[in-house]
């Protein structure tokens, strides 16, 4: 089962390769990892889709918290969240195709930000489903180049899996 | 007043009342051994910086106190990698610096240049490059701390020269904040009731215990919880020497080469409480059979540990000995007999045995320093047949007695480790156990020790093979040896000479009643070589795949 973890992180130097190589050594599976900063410059925030059962998600959970570097942990899968992903896709679309794909932009709600004498580049936000959806609907008309960002995610409502209950410099 | 990074950082080991470190200089790391040279800390300098990493290790297993490195970049840090990985195996709390090339250099694949973090990352607690030469205090500050807290182990600090020689104004931090690092060491107490409960109820409980115990300095409780609810008591390898080799509950070690008593003590149990013990591959063998009857209460201080390879029933995270001491009230004193009998007429039916007759027996060496030392000494060992015979034979009466590599297993590890044990405790016997093989891995630091004046008392165990190769060979692969020879070993005891180190040769029974006694009262260095029988085999074995009630004799 896809787990989503969204995981806080100290922003220093080789924090990535700890997380992604703790992954990699004790073979648990990233299915996507996306990573940037947060509302305080000094925290990351990585949102890391794990394959896994329960017993295997607790290991990774735990290991995760054993990196000194790694602030707080929340699995959200069984919370109401909002996910989104970003998607670039440069797709054919010469003259005759072109209306085609336009239409299928709104359908979508994408956005064409870019376009060639024969192709027309796209992009798309979403959750993995409608980014997957589109996709393939775009896949008949040859897609020259795609670009997919990994999932972020926020959990709905005022509940907070984010820095403020962290604790500050001063209280540790 | 302003001073470079690498004065600080000395001042910052004089901080944490360092009194001395292990170390090898080089281009990158020579700062920091000019800032040494006006400082009080004690340089002692190894052969090889793997002999310092292990001399470390072996110096904070036998004092508790955290051990300190010092190595300079490239060859220098790779040269520490098996030792690093060992104390991160078995939780040995390490600080070490190594020296970088200069932050302008990095990444360029300068001289002596390796990725020093990236290559320790997965065998550290902890890892640091010093970017930026006034924040080196709150790192060593916090290496410090994480390496000796929660569960230890290695923490490793990457000094990039022109930060060395940067000059900061000092100021060693007073409190550690680090907010992503706060390990739990009181248990949760209504757990701990839950455990009190489970241990009422049950009929056959056994104690599992293991390092932790050694490393929180638990013994006494340990040996309160046995006595009070009257339970057998097994140890892993690095749990021995944890509780008293010749105390009546004792059952001796358990798993692959573990009596058949506390094997089957696990295997029959209806409660196992496991103490900082973290059900090994070794110690388990086939999991499913493990303990199968058996309800779990697990204590450890790494919650990682709890759950990871089998379900618990209790889970306990906290430090044992804080555990243990709250747990300890909560118990009613416990009398029933018919378990410790069940146990003991075990014990009687299968003691540990082997043949006397023909060549000196490496057991019976084992037999005979228990005897002499009264299981008091501190034994540090390799790793091979050796190590199990120690593990085995030897009645561990002194906490914290046992030095040994389990987690890695790594030969070469025992003579630098009882090297740094000898000098973490001047006063007291220190004697290696070692087989023909790991001495040769690490054999130069004979010079250290001769340098240093340790009366460390080396007894190699010289069979001229690869025992413990040659036993996996012939139990798995019909007795093909292979690679498995050492006829062309050199005579240790003038190896020993030529170190001005006395040396010994013992060959029989005989010899070593008479000789031996005389040798371990000598009082400087000496090594003893025993020419051992080759045909000898450490039993019990667990078959691999198999369950531990179903040990063959070898
Ligand atoms: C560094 C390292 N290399 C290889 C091994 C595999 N190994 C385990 S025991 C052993 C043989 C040890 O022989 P010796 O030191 O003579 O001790 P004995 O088993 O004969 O007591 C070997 C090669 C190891 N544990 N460590």
């Amino acid at each position: 089962m896809l787990h989503t973890l969204t995981v806080l992180v100290e922003n220093s130097p080789g924090v990535l390769a700890r997380v992604a190589g703790l992954f990699s050594r004790r073979g648990y599976n990233i299915d996507s990892l996306a990573v940037g900063r947060t509302e305080d410059p000094e925290v990351s925030r990585m949102t890391i889709v794990v394959d896994g059962d329960d017993r295997v998600l607790e290991q990774v959970t735990k290991q995760l918290h054993k990196l000194v570097d790694v602030i707080k942990i929340n699995d959200i899968t069984a919370d109401e969240y909002v996910d989104r992903e970003l998607v670039l896709i440069k797709v054919n679309a010469d003259h005759s195709q072109r209306v085609e794909v336009i239409q299928i932009c709104d359908v979508f709600r994408a956005r064409i930000v870019d376009m060639g004498r024969k192709t027309l580049t796209l992009e798309c936000t979403g959750n993995h489903g409608k980014i997957n959806a589109l996709e393939e609907t775009l896949r008949p008309y040859g897609i020259k180049e795609l670009v997919r960002t990994g999932k972020i995610a926020m959990v709905r409502g005022t509940k907070n899996t984010g820095y403020q209950d962290i604790g500050t410099k001063e209280e540790n | 007043m302003e001073i470079t990074a690498a004065q600080a950082l000395v001042q910052c080991l004089e901080k944490e009342q360092v009194e001395l470190v292990f170390g090898y200089p080089g281009g990158t790391i020579l700062p920091v051994y000019d800032a040494l040279h006006d400082s009080a800390i004690k340089h002692v300098l190894v052969r090889h910086e793997q002999g310092a990493v292990h001399a470390a290790d072996g110096y904070a297993r036998a004092t508790g106190r955290v051990g300190v490195v010092v190595a300079t970049s490239g060859p220098g840090a790779t040269n520490l990698v098996t030792g690093i990985a060992n104390a991160y195996m078995d939780s040995v709390p390490l600080v070490i610096i190594t020296g970088q090339v200069s932050t302008g250099m990095v990444g360029t694949d300068a001289f002596q240049e390796v990725d020093t973090t990236g290559i320790t990352m997965p065998i550290t607690k902890h890892n640091y490059l010093a970017k930026d030469a006034a924040q080196l205090p709150r790192m060593i500050k916090n290496a410090f701390y994480i390496a000796a807290t929660g569960r230890p182990g290695p923490v490793l600090i990457d000094l990039p020269k022109d930060m060395a020689e940067t000059k900061i104004k000092f100021q060693y931090p007073e409190t550690v904040y680090l907010r992503g690092y706060k390990p739990t060491f009181r248990g949760h107490p209504n757990q701990i009731a839950e455990a009190a409960k489970l241990i009422a109820q049950s009929e056959r409980p056994v104690i599992y215990a293991g390092g932790g115990i050694t490393s929180s300095r638990s013994s006494a409780e340990l040996l309160a919880l046995a006595e009070t609810i009257n339970a057998p008591v097994t140890n892993t390898l690095q749990g021995l020497s944890s509780f008293p080799g010749d105390h009546p509950l004792f059952l001796g070690m358990l798993g692959l080469h573990g009596t058949r008593a506390a094997n089957l003590a696990v295997t029959n149990c209806d409660l196992l409480i496991a103490l900082g013990a973290r059900f090994d591959d070794r110690v388990t063998g086939k999991i499913s059979e493990f303990a199968p009857q058996a309800g779990v209460i697990h204590v450890d201080v790494d919650p990682a540990e709890i759950g990871k390879n089998v379900p618990v029933h209790v889970p306990i995270v906290g430090d044992v000995k804080q555990v243990l001491q709250e747990l300890l009230p909560r118990l009613e004193k416990r009398t029933d007999p018919s378990w410790l009998e069940q146990v003991s007429t075990w014990k009687q039916e299968y003691p540990l045995r082997y043949e006397v007759e023909g060549m000196l027996k490496p057991q019976y060496v084992v037999e005979k320093l228990d005897e002499i030392t009264g299981g008091q000494a501190v034994v540090a060992t390799d790793v091979g047949q050796h190590q199990m015979w120690v593990a085995q034979y030897y009645r561990f009466r002194r906490a914290g007695g046992l030095i040994s590599s389990g987690g890695l297993g790594a030969m070469g590890f025992g003579l630098p480790a009882a090297m740094g044990a000898q000098i973490g405790l001047p006063g007291e016997q220190v004697i290696l156990v070692v087989g023909d093989g790991g001495f040769q891995m690490t054999m130069q630091e004979l010079g250290t020790i001769v340098e240093q004046q340790l009366p460390v008392k080396i007894i190699i165990f010289n069979n001229s093979v690869l025992g413990m190769v040659r036993q996996l060979q012939k139990v798995y692969y019909e007795g093909r040896y292979t690679a498995i020879d050492l006829k062309f070993n050199p005579d240790f005891a003038i190896l020993a000479q030529a170190y001005g180190i006395k040396g010994y040769t013992l060959r029989s029974k005989e010899e070593v009643d008479t000789l031996l006694p005389q040798a371990l009262t000598e009082p400087g260095p000496v090594l003893i070589n025993c020419l051992v029988s080759a045909e000898e085999w450490v039993s019990p074995m667990v078959l691999a795949g198999k369950s531990i009630s179903e040990a063959i004799d070898c």
